[in-house]
């Protein structure tokens, strides 16, 4: 009975082993893949980053040259995405925290809300098209692509907003009307201060990730290739990541152009993964100093 | 202005920005339908969908988005066969095994792996998954099914570990601490207590998982192959409909039928996508509500 | 005493939704004077202390029947202000629910909002506030610490003392001590009976020793009515309810 049961603790511990090492198999080989793919993209792409590079506009039908006019373009359209979806997505979150009675309505518009935030960012770049581009005959330009670009962080922004705020504890705001203090007051001096870093991180986690989208700029703001710099917000731009595409499936340069588009696509990684390393170092240093 | 109307106004600002918000997004179904639904004229819903053949530049045109839709699933199936076990067992890693210092370094690394912008993935897939598996297996293009679903995979891994690991998270330690009292392994612990409680949260991560692999469109352009026909085998090309939608939008004259048609595409995405996320809502709001007590 | 009271409630009925949490209560609270309001939980001792300064308006779906009357007007009425009702009726919470700012913020936090903007007047108020709280000799070279440093008991005291800033006439304790240790709780008790002097306090308590100790007049509640309300020392020694006597001799459920 004894030895029965200590061959069946041998073998319960073995499996276990099995599975231990199969879960840290898997999370190994995705973070070699993270550290490969970067890996790779540095390897091959650190070669082609000068200051002439970030600096000067493409030349000889973009086979030399650097990659300046791409940067400025998805700077402008990330910026753009930001001034219309941080105010619009964390007022309304506010609302949608603060003020709406929590009902049936308010639970039909999250319920939107999060499968937005599902929706196919290729679907974000038809409507543009529809609306911006055509049905406002705005074309296709930095404000296309920067409302677009916009709406398609608005529901990250929100729900990152709403989660935050819901995060600062009750008792903070019950203190504070309890002091006489008016709910306006309440809001922005208890509990907007106490959620801002959740807001922040979240958003710019979800603008981070806008600023390397391609489908949604591809109809309503890319160009292939432009001569000038944009003078307003109606011309069009290049981007860093429809930069990438063109490059690497359009054209007869293909193979010519291999280093110029390594390079790009580090910059636009670089870019990328920067802003969302700032928004995850910023949440563990609130984290660790939170107290409540 | 006294302070009750200023309390009243700044209420009416934010119900109105909110109530803007709510409408954009309320544009975008309604803009879709406007640009979508006119190609119904041209050819039935059922013709649209089932049709075997897509050649919306012919004259005369045929508007069949079957391979399209085949060429989706397929895509999305194969990912998900990959991103499922990975995805989950990578957040049974962070909740239960990790140590805590790698614990935090595993989840940064999750998150950064979702920022990769699409495009870059979709560009390693041809700059190296393409030529791998073109010399490997001899084929004519590494542009294939199999090269789409390894990138998509990538891209969906980050969603499903992510959730399930919230999942996971959740599982009260009540029922861990009972699990261990009656001589339990860790091991039994996880597979028989913890992740059966965490089934439905799993499931939700697994849906929005396959929702992200499904509408994700510079993989799939740019590594799929674009071959409109339903495949024959896994190394065949495919034109998953937001590729099509995605390559054949620049040339198709604003109003022509194919126009229109690649919005009528969109909107079966969207009702795709839509469909994914309100089973998951739906799973994730009845696993809140019974809470603990399914097991 | 009769004349002298600071609230009056008529006939308040109070609903959360379809359920009535409060019957009928008439009621009223002397100036200067310590209240103490008891019974077991769920009897509505606590959700009569927020109808008190329209705490309740802030949960959805809640509805008042009757009148509460302070300093003369109903404070139902729908040209109230609800802001102004909580500053002239401070609250006290069972959990000490400091800001995480410093100990000086905390304090002017309430008063800079009501329009006082000179330092000079802010750190003269901070000072009494604290003195009147007995917390000042052990905070007065850390106002600039974060409030969430100090311990339990100071921390109520910081919102005792948070609460006096906004000089209210009616101070509102819910349950002040059940989150703290003995010796804290004892502080506490202390700073009530001084306060008295110039404040009315009404307290909620599981406490009966609590109650006998520090009020004058005492409310037992049990299902949302007021089963007798007498002088603290008839209460604990001859209520006049049968329910009450049980209650208070430990015979209740």
């Amino acid at each position: 009975m004894q030895a029965a049961l200590t061959t069946s603790m041998t073998f319960r511990y073995f499996k276990q082993q099995v599975f231990f090492t199969v879960v840290r198999l898997s999370a190994l080989l995705i973070a070699l893949a993270l550290g490969g793919l970067i890996a790779y993209i540095v390897a091959n792409g650190i070669s082609a980053i000068s200051w002439d590079f970030l600096t000067l506009p493409p030349t000889d039908s973009m086979t030399k040259g650097g990659i300046m006019p791409a940067i400025l373009g998805t700077l402008y359209l990330t910026i753009g995405a930001i001034a219309v979806a941080l105010p619009l997505g964390v007022v309304s979150a506010i609302y949608l925290t603060e003020y709406a009675k929590q009902g049936r309505f308010v639970r039909l518009v999250r319920i939107g809300i999060n499968c937005l935030a599902g929706v196919p960012s290729v679907v974000f770049g038809l409507f543009g098209l529809g609306f911006f581009v055509v049905f406002l005959h705005f074309g296709s330009c930095i404000l296309s692509g920067a409302l677009t670009l916009g709406i398609l962080v608005l529901p990250t922004i929100i729900g990152a907003s709403e989660e935050a705020l819901k995060a600062v504890p009750q008792t903070f705001r019950e203190a504070s009307l309890a002091l006489g203090v008016s709910k306006w007051e309440t809001i922005y001096k208890i509990v907007l201060p106490n959620a801002l870093p959740g807001i922040l991180t979240g958003s710019i986690l979800g603008i981070g990730r806008a600023a390397g989208e391609t489908a949604p700029i591809m109809f309503t703001a890319a160009a292939f290739f432009t001569a000038k710099l944009p003078s307003s917000v109606f011309d069009e731009v290049m981007a860093l990541p429809y930069h990438v595409y063109v490059l690497a499936t359009a054209g007869t340069h293909i193979d010519q152009t291999r280093s110029i588009q390594y390079g790009t696509v580090l910059v636009l990684v670089g870019l990328v993964l920067g802003v969302d390393l700032i928004a995850i170092v910023i949440r563990s240093y609130v984290r660790k100093k939170k107290r409540w | 202005m006294n302070r009750h109307q200023k309390e009243i106004f700044i209420r009416g600002i934010f119900a109105f920005f909110a109530f803007a918000s709510v409408l954009i997004l309320a544009l975008i179904v309604m803009f879709l339908f406007r640009e979508g639904l006119p190609i119904f004229k041209e050819v039935s819903v059922a013709d649209f969908l089932f049709g075997q053949e897509w050649y919306p530049t012919y004259d005369p045109p045929a508007y069949g988005i079957w391979p399209l839709i085949f060429g989706s699933v397929i895509v999305t199936v194969f990912s998900c066969l990959i991103a499922v076990p990975l995805g989950v067992l990578s957040a049974v890693y962070i909740s239960e095994i990790a140590p805590a210092s790698i614990k935090d370094i595993t989840k940064s690394i999750i998150e950064l792996l979702a920022g990769i912008p699409s495009v870059v993935l979709g560009f390693f897939g041809m700059v190296v998954v393409a030529p791998f598996l073109q010399d490997t297996f001899d084929l004519p293009t590494g542009l294939n099914i199999v090269n789409a679903s390894v990138i998509l995979a990538i891209m969906a891994i980050p969603t499903i570990s992510s959730i399930s690991e919230d999942a996971l998270y959740a599982v009260p330690s009540e029922f861990k601490e009972a699990s261990y009292a009656l001589g339990a392994t860790k091991y039994e612990t996880i597979t028989k207590v913890i992740m059966p409680a965490a089934l439905s949260g799993i499931s939700t991560a697994v849906i929005l998982g396959m929702a992200r692999a499904i509408g994700e469109t510079m993989v799939v352009l740019m590594v799929a192959g674009g071959a409109a026909a339903v495949p024959e085998s896994i190394f065949d090309s495919v034109r998953p409909m937001p590729a099509s939608i995605a390559a054949e939008m620049g040339e198709a004259p604003f109003g022509s039928g194919h126009y229109h048609a690649l919005f009528a595409i969109g909107m079966v995405l969207f009702f795709l996508t839509l469909f994914f996320n309100l089973i998951a809502d739906y799973i994730s709001q009845k696993f809140k509500e019974v809470g603990s007590a399914t097991l | 005493m009769e004349g002298n009271s600071i609230i009056e409630l008529k006939n308040v009925n109070f609903f959360y939704g379809k359920t009535r949490a409060l019957t009928d209560i008439t009621m009223d609270f002397s100036k200067n004077r310590v209240t103490a309001l008891i019974g077991p939980s769920g009897c509505g001792k606590s959700t009569l202390l927020r109808v008190l300064n329209r705490m309740n308006d802030l949960i959805d779906g809640t509805k008042v029947e009757g009148e509460i009357i302070f300093e003369g007007i109903n404070i139902y009425k729908p040209d109230v202000d609800p802001v102004d009702i909580r500053r002239k009726i401070g609250m006290v919470f069972q959990k000490p629910n400091p800001f995480p700012k410093s100990i000086f913020s905390n304090i002017a936090y309430a008063p800079r909002l009501a329009g006082i903007t000179k330092r000079s007047d802010l750190e003269f108020l901070v000072e009494e506030s604290l003195k009147q709280a007995v917390l000042w000799d052990e905070v007065r070279d850390i106002l600039g610490k974060s409030a969430m440093t100090l311990s339990g008991g100071q921390q109520q005291r910081l919102c005792i003392a948070r609460a006096l800033a906004m000089k209210p006439d009616v101070i509102l304790m819910d349950e002040p001590t059940s989150a703290l240790d003995p010796i804290s709780t004892a502080k506490i008790e202390e700073l009530i009976d001084e306060l008295r002097r110039n404040y009315t306090i009404i307290i909620v308590t599981h406490n009966m020793q609590q109650a006998a100790r520090v009020s004058s007049k005492t409310g037992f509640f049990y299902l949302g009515k007021l089963i007798e309300y007498n002088a603290t020392e008839k209460i604990f020694t001859n209520p006049d309810v049968k329910q009450t006597e049980d209650y208070i001799t430990g015979r209740f459920g």
